[in-house]
């Protein structure tokens, strides 16, 4: 098994606003895309980012080779248990995630 | 008719490139548009009312803007002043403005649009039912709005085009959305509204659309049918996936972008390169709706002290953990004894840095840290409480041994004294639209001739 880092060009996450966390996941090619598209488990982000996964949306995007998934934040950004301001090391738990 | 608008980067503050924004300049824009604001660092910008951003930084950009201003003899829209736009931080910007008219000496017209909600105005929409949550949209009541230090509207296109129609040189915004200061001109001109918006959402960020985003500079050109876009530095180049990919950034929706009556919806577009540096865009469409703005506001939860430790020890960076954990329990109580107080009056949280301070409890993994930072931080009703408590546990922070068989630990205190206090912790507590009959209904213009 490989991680989803040693399968795609780079897994970045970021703030949609307050209240919610942006992940996209450059796969650089038709290849690459078309392989995670079909074994990225979208129960499994849920999971591994503690989020229902009624409430995860999933964008596969063939024109970019890109797979987003867009997720309520686990906490409001800036509030008491927030730590992780900009949203930006969820993106590790996915690029380290096996698939 | 083309409407052309000059985009020099993605917020005031952050720098652009010169030379490039100078070259947008010579291409003759209708008008330049930049943004001010973000919610990207945190709730304290709105809780406090005050810029991120350094004066310093903030008046060495506008001086620029306002000379090339000058030069292009057009207006120039800031977007959001003093990163959250509320009404101090507008007339914060217009207090540099005024200065910069002054050293530059240029007589000009300045606009300022405010965007700042009474909180008796919410209170009245929230008991008129004109306010409709948003997902995931905390609870809301009468109380918890009157306790918001700050609550600013997101303005859109028909705002900032009736702060243009004052025949302002420039226009200081309040909180608008990012896109509205872009769209504004071109859609007042009767360009196609799906390529307005979309081209707006595109260059909303500078260059990020282009493959060198830290030049800043966009020129996109508005038209009947859509838009072309094109980067203004030598090395940053415009191509149908870096325009496209934009679409991603910071979106929960690549697809759909809601904005004051109604949403852009950007699936039937097609990105065409022109040539090596421009992309063509058409295809994308607007979908008029019910006149809402979105509402943002802040209030402070409390307030914080930290302390900050180190550990060095092999022994107690091994079992940090467990170590933290017995001294919060032994803290509590000793809170309790010495102070009458117990949770939820206050908190008391130890962050392990090097173990799993950025993820918290959805770290899955262990590493063998050398050192283990330990942040302790309290918050509570005041600051004068928060403090008392830092001084407090600041001994035990300190020294509190493993086992009661061991000597006192003396762990690294960064420096004297050990506690910060950090003021008030602001929490976003609205993510809300509020519908309007008159856009202008909950916004504010003023002019004023200065230099």
């Amino acid at each position: 098994m490989a991680t989803l880092g040693q399968q795609v060009l780079k897994v970045r996450s970021k703030n949609a606003g307050p209240f919610w966390i942006t992940i996209d996941i450059f796969c650089g090619s038709d290849q690459a895309f078309a392989a995670v598209c079909a074994r990225l488990d979208t129960a499994q982000v849920a999971a591994l980012t503690g989020t229902p996964l009624q409430l995860v949306k999933r964008f596969d995007i063939a024109d970019l080779n890109v797979i987003k998934l867009s997720i309520p934040r686990p906490v409001v950004q800036g509030s008491r248990d927030d730590s992780d301001m900009h949203g930006a090391a969820l993106a590790v738990l996915l690029d380290e995630m096996e698939i | 008719m083309t409407t052309r608008v000059l985009v020099p980067s993605g917020v005031l503050g952050l720098g652009f490139d010169h030379a490039a924004l100078m070259r947008g300049v010579a291409m003759r824009p209708d008008i330049i548009a930049i943004d001010g604001g973000s919610t990207d660092s945190g709730p304290w910008s709105l809780g406090a009312g005050q810029s991120k951003y350094a004066r310093a930084a903030t008046k060495g950009e506008w001086r620029l803007l306002m000379q090339a201003r000058a030069v292009a003899g057009v207006p120039l829209v800031l977007g959001t002043s003093g990163t959250c736009g509320t009404d101090a931080t507008v007339d914060w910007m217009f207090e540099i403005t005024q200065d910069l008219a002054i050293e530059l000496g240029q007589s000009l017209r300045v606009a300022r649009l405010y965007s700042s909600q009474p909180n008796e105005r919410i209170v009245q929409a929230l008991e008129d039912g004109r306010l409709t949550p948003l997902t995931p949209a905390p609870a809301l009541d009468a109380e918890g709005l009157r306790a918001m230090t700050n609550i600013v509207a997101l303005g859109g296109v028909e705002q900032v085009q009736a702060a243009l129609a004052t025949g302002a040189d420039i226009i200081l915004c309040g909180r608008v959305t990012d896109t509205a200061t872009i769209a504004a001109m071109p859609l007042l001109r009767g360009e196609h509204p799906g390529g307005a918006w979309h081209g707006a959402k595109i260059a909303e960020c500078g260059a990020l659309c282009s493959t060198n985003p830290t030049s800043g500079v966009i020129l996109v050109d508005f038209d009947q049918t859509g838009f072309t876009v094109e980067a203004m530095a030598e090395t940053a180049l415009c191509t149908p996936h870096s325009v496209s990919a934009h679409m991603l950034y910071e979106n929960s929706d690549p697809f759909q972008l809601f904005e004051p009556g109604g949403h852009l919806d950007v699936r039937g577009a097609r990105y065409q390169a022109l040539d090596a540096r421009r992309v063509r865009v058409e295809g994308s469409a607007w979908v008029p709706g019910p006149y809402t703005v979105k509402l943002e506001g802040a209030r402070a939860s409390g307030f914080q002290t930290t302390i900050l430790a180190v550990i060095r020890q092999a022994h107690y960076v091994a079992n940090a953990q467990a170590w933290a954990d017995k001294l919060h329990g032994f803290l509590t109580g000793l809170v309790e004894k010495r102070m009458g107080i117990t949770p939820p009056a206050y908190t008391l949280e130890f962050r392990l840095i090097g173990v799993n301070a950025a993820l918290g409890g959805l770290e899955n993994r262990q590493g063998a840290p050398v050192e283990v930072g330990i942040l302790g931080i309290i918050t509570a009703e005041t600051q004068a409480i928060a403090s008392e408590i830092g001084k407090l546990i600041n001994p035990f922070v300190l020294h509190y041994p493993l086992t009661e068989d061991e000597e006192l630990p003396t762990f690294a205190f960064p420096y004297s004294p050990a506690t910060t206090d950090r003021g008030a912790l602001y929490e976003f507590a609205l993510n809300h639209v509020m519908h309007l009959d008159d856009p202008m209904a909950a916004f504010r213009l003023t002019v004023s001739e200065v230099g």
